[in-house]
C-alpha cells in the first residue's frame, strides 16, 4: 500500500522504481558489509570472498543478459571471462612500467578485458546465434572449451626486440637474454598486479546493472525481446534479427569478460583450468541465474551471492557441505518449478492470508 | 601406416564407448527432451560398483558388470521419479539445472562413500590382444571387446525398437506425447523405460570405459559425458544410428588429433569439428529437419 501511495507522489513508474531498488540493495549491502570490515566483525575468509562474490554477480546479471533477455541458452560463459581475465592481465604486464598509475592501469585494463572478450563474443556469436535452442547452448559450450584450451597452449614472451609467441613450447620464444616469458602455456600468467578491490567490485556491478537495465528498457531492449519472444513476429515487424542478437551477446560478452578482469587482478598467478573458466564454471553461473530468476536482474545477484555464500556458510558440516548444496539445489528447483507444488503454493499462499490485494503484489 | 592403424583403430575402441553413453544421451532427449546431465556420473556410479565387487566380494567380471547394471538401472529410474517427473511440464531449463543437481549429488556421494583419491582399476576384460601383420599392429583386448559390445548395442537397441511393442511405444512418445497418451500408451512408463535402458549402458560404458582407462574418481565420468554429449548432437540428438556414427568419429577425431596435431588441443579441435558440422548442418548428421511454425 506504501508503495503506491509514494509512486503517485514522485511520480516513478514501476520500472524505475524497480531499477532504484535494484541499485539501492547493491549500495545498502556494500555500506553494511563496510561497516562489518571495519568494526572487525569479518573473518579473513569471508574477506577472501568479496572480490569473488562480485565477480559472480558480474556474471550472473550478464547471463541472464543472453539467458533471460535474449532468451538463448549460454553454456559457454566462462570462456568470455577467460578472455577477459587473460587480455587484461597480459595487458597490466605489459604496462607495469609504461603506465606506473595503478589506477589508471586497471582502468584501462577493464576496458581491454571488456573490449577483447566483446570481440570474442562477436566472433563466437555470428556462427552460434545461426542456430536455436539446445544446439546453440551445445556450441557455446564447444566454443568456452576451446577457449579453454586454446589459452592453455598459448606461450608469449617479452624481449628488446618486441614480442613473441608461440603455441608450443617457451624454449620457442628464442627470447633473448633478459627476456621475460609471460604466458606460460598451462602455467599461466603469473605476477598480475592484485588491483581488484571490494570498492571497485561494487562500482563495476552498478556499471553493469546500469548497462543492463537501460539496455532493457531501451529501444533496442525491446527489439532483443521481441526476438526472444517470438522470431519470425519480430522479423515480420522489420527487426533486424540478427543485429540484435549478436548485440545482446556481446555485450553480455564483455560485461562477463570485465568479471574476468576482476578475477585475474584478484588472484597472483592466473592458469585456465576446468574449474575456473572451464564448461563447470559456466554451469555454475547458470544455476546462480536460473535460481535467482530467468530475466530477473535483481535475482541473479541475489542468488549468486547466495550460492557463492552457501558452501562457505557450510563449512561447518564439513565434508556434507557440497552434498547439502547439491540437495538444496534440486530441492529449489522442483519446489520452485514443478507444476504441482506452484498449484499448492499458490493455494496456501501467505499473501492470501495478510493481504486482499494478492493481484498487485504477484505482478510486481 | 601402422600406426596409422593402430591410432585409428583405438579411436574407434574410444569410439565406442562414446557412442554407447552417447545412446543414453540420445534417446533420453527424444523422449524426455530434457538434456541429462547426470548421466556422466551414472557412468562413474557403474565404474565404482563394479570396482567394489571384484575388489571386496571377489566375483568374476561378468557379474561385477551386471551388478553394476542393476544398480545403475535402479539409480536411474530413481532419479527420473524423484528428480525429473515433477518437472515433467516445468520449463526445460528448470529440468536442466536439476539434472545438474543430481549431477553435483552423485558426485558428492561418491566422494564421501569413496574418497578422493583415485583408485585404480583392474580391467574387467580378459581378452588376449590381438597381434597382426607379424607382430607390426597390437589390438588390445579392451578394445576389441569395447567395439564388439558396442555394434552388439548397437544392433539389439534397434531391434528393440523396431521390433518390441516398448519400442514402438518409446517412438511414438517421442514424437507425440499427448497423442501416445491418447492412444493408450503409458507415458510415464516408457520414459522409465528410457531412463532404466540409459542407466543400463551407462554402467556397461562405465566398465568400459575404466578398463581402458583405468583410474577412477568421482569425477571420471564428467568429461566423457559431455563428450558423449556432443557426440550425440553431433550425430543429430534423438537419432539413435546417429549417436553411434557421432560417437565413433568424436573417438576417432580425437585420437587422430591426439597423435598427429597436439595432445593439449584435442578437445578444441574436437569442439572445433563439432561447431563446422552443426553449421553446415544445424541438426547434426543424421538429424531430422524441423520446420517452424508461427
Amino acid at each position: 500500500m506504501d508503495k503506491s501511495i509514494n509512486s503517485k507522489k514522485f511520480h516513478l513508474n514501476k520500472t524505475t522504481r524497480s531499477n532504484l531498488i535494484t541499485y539501492g540493495m547493491v549500495i545498502a549491502a556494500y555500506i553494511i558489509v563496510q561497516i562489518l570490515v571495519n568494526g572487525g566483525h569479518v573473518t579473513s575468509l569471508m574477506k577472501g570472498l568479496l572480490v569473488p562474490l562480485c565477480i559472480y554477480s558480474i556474471m550472473a546479471v550478464s547471463l541472464n543478459l543472453t539467458v533471460g533477455i535474449l532468451g538463448e541458452l549460454s553454456l559457454g560463459h566462462a570462456g568470455f571471462m577467460c578472455v577477459g581475465a587473460f587480455s587484461s592481465s597480459l595487458f597490466s604486464l605489459l604496462m607495469l612500467e609504461t603506465i606506473p598509475n595503478a589506477g589508471i592501469r586497471f582502468f584501462l585494463a577493464i576496458l581491454v578485458g571488456a573490449a577483447s572478450a566483446a570481440v570474442a563474443g562477436i566472433i563466437v556469436g555470428i556462427p552460434v546465434l545461426r542456430l536455436r535452442g539446445d544446439y546453440l547452448a551445445i556450441v557455446t559450450l564447444a566454443f568456452g572449451e576451446i577457449i579453454k584450451n586454446v589459452v592453455n597452449v598459448i606461450y608469449l614472451g617479452k624481449d628488446s626486440r618486441g614480442l613473441h609467441i608461440s603455441l608450443k613450447n617457451a624454449t620457442e620464444l628464442n627470447l633473448e637474454e633478459g627476456g621475460q616469458i609471460i604466458i606460460n602455456g598451462a602455467m599461466g600468467i603469473t605476477g598480475t598486479p592484485k588491483n581488484a578491490t571490494f570498492t571497485i567490485g561494487v562500482i563495476l556491478i552498478l556499471i553493469t546493472l546500469f548497462i543492463v537495465l537501460n539496455l532493457i528498457n531501451s529501444r533496442s531492449g525491446r527489439a532483443i525481446m521481441s526476438v526472444r519472444d517470438n522470431r519470425i513476429a519480430a522479423e515480420s515487424i522489420g527487426i533486424n534479427i540478427t543485429k540484435y542478437k549478436l548485440m545482446a551477446f556481446a555485450i553480455s560478452a564483455s560485461l562477463a569478460g570485465v568479471a574476468g578482469v576482476l578475477y585475474s587482478h584478484n588472484l597472483s598467478s592466473l592458469t585456465a583450468t576446468q574449474k575456473n573458466f572451464g564448461y563447470n564454471q559456466s554451469i555454475m553461473i547458470l544455476v546462480f541465474v536460473v535460481l535467482g530468476g530467468i530475466g530477473n536482474i535483481r535475482g541473479s545477484i541475489i542468488s549468486a551471492v547466495i550460492l557463492t555464500l552457501l558452501p562457505e556458510l557450510l563449512r561447518g558440516f564439513n565434508t556434507y557441505r557440497m552434498l547439502i548444496y547439491a540437495i538444496v539445489l534440486i530441492v529449489m528447483m522442483i519446489f520452485n518449478w514443478a507444476p504441482a507444488l506452484i498449484d499448492f503454493r499458490k493455494r496456501h499462499s501467505l499473501k492470501r492470508y495478510f493481504s486482499k490485494n494478492t493481484e498487485e503484489k504477484e505482478a510486481s | 601406416m601402422m600406426s596409422f592403424i593402430s591410432y585409428f583403430i583405438n579411436g574407434l575402441s574410444l569410439g565406442s564407448v562414446y557412442a554407447i553413453i552417447a545412446l543414453g544421451y540420445t534417446m533420453v532427449y527424444g523422449i524426455a527432451k530434457m538434456l541429462n546431465f547426470a548421466h556422466g556420473d551414472v557412468i562413474m556410479i557403474g565404474g565404482y560398483v563394479v570396482f567394489t565387487v571384484v575388489s571386496t566380494m571377489g566375483l568374476p567380471p561378468l557379474a561385477a558388470i551386471l551388478v553394476a547394471v542393476i544398480v545403475c538401472t535402479v539409480l536411474g529410474i530413481t532419479i527420473e521419479k524423484v528428480a525429473y517427473r515433477p518437472l515433467r511440464m516445468a520449463s526445460p531449463l528448470a529440468v536442466l539445472i536439476t539434472a545438474i543437481g543430481v549431477s553435483y549429488l552423485l558426485q558428492n556421494i561418491a566422494l564421501l562413500v569413496f574418497g578422493s583419491n583415485p583408485k585404480s582399476f583392474t580391467s574387467v576384460v580378459s581378452v588376449p590382444a590381438l597381434k597382426l601383420a607379424g607382430g607390426k599392429l597390437t589390438i588390445s583386448g579392451e578394445t576389441i571387446v569395447t567395439i564388439v559390445t558396442c555394434i552388439i548395442i548397437m544392433i539389439g537397441l534397434t531391434t528393440f525398437i523396431k521390433k518390441t511393442k516398448a519400442g514402438q511405444a518409446m517412438l511414438a512418445v517421442s514424437e507425440d506425447k499427448g497423442a501416445a497418451q491418447l492412444m493408450g500408451i503409458n507415458v510415464d512408463g516408457t520414459i522409465a523405460l528410457t531412463f532404466a535402458i540409459g542407466s543400463a549402458l551407462a554402467a556397461i560404458a562405465g566398465a568400459l570405459l575404466c578398463s581402458a582407462y583405468p583410474t577412477l574418481t568421482p569425477y571420471t565420468g564428467s568429461m566423457p559425458g559431455i563428450k558423449a554429449f556432443v557426440a550425440a548432437v553431433f550425430g543429430g540428438i534423438g537419432s539413435i544410428p546417429g549417436a553411434f556414427l557421432g560417437g565413433l568419429l568424436l573417438g576417432v577425431i580425437e585420437n587422430l588429433s591426439k597423435a598427429y596435431i597436439s595432445s593439449q588441443l584435442s578437445d578444441a579441435i574436437v569442439f572445433a569439428v563439432l561447431i563446422v558440422v552443426l553449421l553446415v548442418k544445424p541438426t547434426g548428421i543424421l538429424g531430422k529437419k524441423i520446420n517452424e511454425k508461427v
